[in-house]
């Protein structure tokens, strides 16, 4: 769709170069000038936990005169005795299992509500739409008294549960969207083959919907990773934190005394994020124009 | 149900529970012609399939929404327990000042980061809507803040950049601005929020940027055979086409930021430092139920923010009606 954009303007770049390569400039230095704005944030974290000097907040720079690695020593220790690693471990554990129930759960649910039909199949669809608008804080006093009801609070159960029931109705919706991408003759030439649904889903589906899966993935594991108020209300043992209570509780801490460190440790938690983002953004972006627009 | 009309579908499979079924099932010449045992065995796998799904709805979403509207008419306590107060908790509300300031301080945030990262987000879509070299790293370097401006770390950073002496406090003092940082002046501590939520502008970036690319360029070349102007092209072909993405971005851009709690609840405390004057909403939800344990008041509050966020979708969806236009509708 971008090339047929893309043609129309190619023709007028030829017509006119000299104006068109004056635009261009003005282009990219605009486009600059933004990305310069929006970095800002991110370019000033790194200086600010490299910085030797004491008062590094003060200082809006982005060249650290002084190169200290020190900050990311003492972000290393972590906090109360517990290294730093054993919060990512955390986080990541966290992160995989949510992915793993997204991944499960929600391309099942996707596969019924947008292939198969079945009575009160337009219900179920139009609540996994009216979710997707539900401000999720009215579920979380009953839930909480459920999770503790049951003991399992201070344990990830309450955090992924949710994952592996398909209740992440953003993605049953990226995957039914992508499913109507899929030709329809492909389930029925299946079913004249002689195979069932189930056959259907896993051998046929299943890979044809490898792209929605990694977009999901990414997605799920992202907003897991920075995922806050699960773990602030349901862990309370620091054993358990994953990085985002870690970040909090340093900074009601140590981080009154030691900035450097706590620029290093926030900087730290950005980068498996940051990663997957420069690796995986072309699904991401896809992923997000899809589901966001009809089409 | 059940007293539906019999119409044409239902003699070849004979079965009863078809009147039930949606009304296109019958059209579809294909469905006729299959037996019952594979539509019974399609309705099966359905609910197979549906399970997860199923049980989750039922444990912790519908359950939970039945029982939190029970909670919100009683003084459930965690610890202590409670009883049916009735409309008690929804009547103390309207006397309770703090519901106030977190109501304005919602307001606040939803009307001024709504429409900035709305307008922004476009404005960059559009600059960045052209066949140029470098486009793909812009819009991807754009969207990144995107994914991380919601977590806690991003908000520690933002207490540092907007402290006192820090970063916005020495750029503004050289413009002559003698408020200290955004953190600790109370009138201005709303914008550090606004100002985040403007920084992640890339995800409704992305969205309208893929609504721009499915602008037919002939729209374009037939308004420039009218004469139209710049302007004129963009109120009346641009906005016009684009109606259902910028829908689809006012409403959940809307519904989320009546939600934001992460960065409000770092960068404020539960108090919503200083002065309440970054206590949102959801804060309070939060520090009602898990530091007060006060279950049945802070389910009301929770009762209400559905209220509210039912109220506001409503109106944009028949605001939408009249406003937005779909391509290969009739006019």
């Amino acid at each position: 769709m971008t090339t047929r954009t893309a043609s129309g303007r190619e023709i007028v770049r030829n017509t006119r170069p000299a104006s068109q390569r004056a635009r261009s400039w003005a282009w990219h230095l605009t486009m600059l000038a933004v990305l310069a704005i929006v970095l800002y944030p991110l370019l000033w974290v790194i200086a600010a936990s490299l910085k030797g000097n004491a008062d590094i907040i003060t200082d809006t720079g982005l060249w650290p005169e002084t190169v200290t690695w020190e900050h990311f020593r003492s972000a290393f220790d972590g906090l109360a005795g517990i290294p730093l690693w054993r919060f990512f471990w955390n986080s990541f554990v966290i992160a995989a299992l949510s992915v793993v129930g997204v991944v499960a759960s929600c391309s099942m649910t996707a596969y019924a509500l947008g292939r198969l039909r079945f009575p009160g199949r337009t219900l179920m669809l139009g609540i996994v739409i009216a979710t997707l608008l539900l401000p999720g804080q009215v579920m979380l006093i009953p839930q909480y008294l459920i999770f503790s009801e049951m003991e399992l609070t201070n344990s990830y159960v309450p955090l992924v549960i949710g994952k592996f029931l398909a209740l992440d109705a953003f993605f049953v919706f990226l995957y039914i969207q992508f499913m109507r991408g899929i030709p329809r003759e492909l389930d029925q030439a299946a079913t004249i083959d002689g195979a069932g649904h189930f056959r259907i889903f896993f051998s046929i589906l299943l890979p044809l919907l490898r792209p929605a899966v990694i977009t999901s993935s990414i997605f799920t594991f992202i907003w897991s990773w920075n995922d806050f108020l699960g773990p602030l209300i349901y862990l309370y043992d620091m054993e358990k934190f994953p990085l985002p209570r870690l970040l909090q509780s340093y900074s009601n801490s140590e981080g009154v005394t030691n900035w450097g460190g706590m620029m290093a440790m926030t900087l730290l938690s950005l980068v498996p994020v940051v990663l997957f983002f420069l690796v995986f953004q072309k699904f991401l972006i896809r992923g997000i124009a899809t589901s966001g627009v009809k089409g | 149900m059940s007293a539906s009309p019999p119409t044409a579908a239902v003699p070849q499979t004979g079965a009863a529970g078809e009147a039930g079924a949606p009304p296109d099932r019958g059209s579809r010449g294909a469905a006729k012609r299959r037996s019952p045992g594979v539509r019974g065995g399609e309705r099966l796998a359905g609910y197979t399939f549906m399970i997860p799904w199923l049980i989750g709805t039922a444990v912790l979403t519908v359950g939970p929404m039945a029982w939190s509207l029970y909670l919100s008419f009683t003084d459930h306590h965690l610890i202590r327990g409670g009883s049916w107060i009735g409309f008690d908790n929804y009547i103390a509300m309207f006397s309770d000042p703090m519901f106030g300031r977190t109501v304005r301080v919602t307001l606040m945030y939803v009307a001024l980061a709504v429409p900035i990262k709305l307008v922004a987000s476009l404005a960059v879509a559009m600059l960045l809507a052209q066949k140029r070299r470098g486009m793909g790293f812009y819009r991807a370097a754009f969207y990144m803040p995107s994914l991380i401006a919601m977590s806690v770390g991003i908000a520690l950073i933002w207490k540092a950049l907007f402290s006192d002496d820090g970063v916005q406090d020495s750029f503004m003092s050289a413009f002559g601005w003698e408020g200290g940082g955004f953190l600790g002046n109370p009138s201005v501590s709303i914008l550090m929020l606004v100002i985040l939520a403007v920084w992640s502008f890339g995800a409704p970036m992305v969205i309208f940027l893929a609504g721009l690319m499915q602008v037919p360029n002939e729209l374009y070349e037939a308004a420039d055979v009218d004469g139209a102007g710049k302007w004129q092209k963009f109120v009346r072909v641009t906005l016009p086409m684009l109606s259902p993405v910028i829908f689809f971005n006012v409403l959940m851009e809307t519904v989320g930021a009546f939600q934001v709690f992460g960065p409000a609840y770092i960068i404020g405390g539960e108090a919503g430092a200083p002065a309440w004057s970054t206590l949102f909403y959801t804060v309070r939800i939060y520090t009602l139920a898990f530091t007060d344990f006060r279950m049945g008041y802070a389910s009301a509050y929770a009762w209400m923010l559905v209220l509210a966020v039912g109220i506001v979708t409503l109106l944009m969806f028949r605001a939408a009606k009249q406003l937005v236009f779909y391509a290969g509708e009739d006019k």
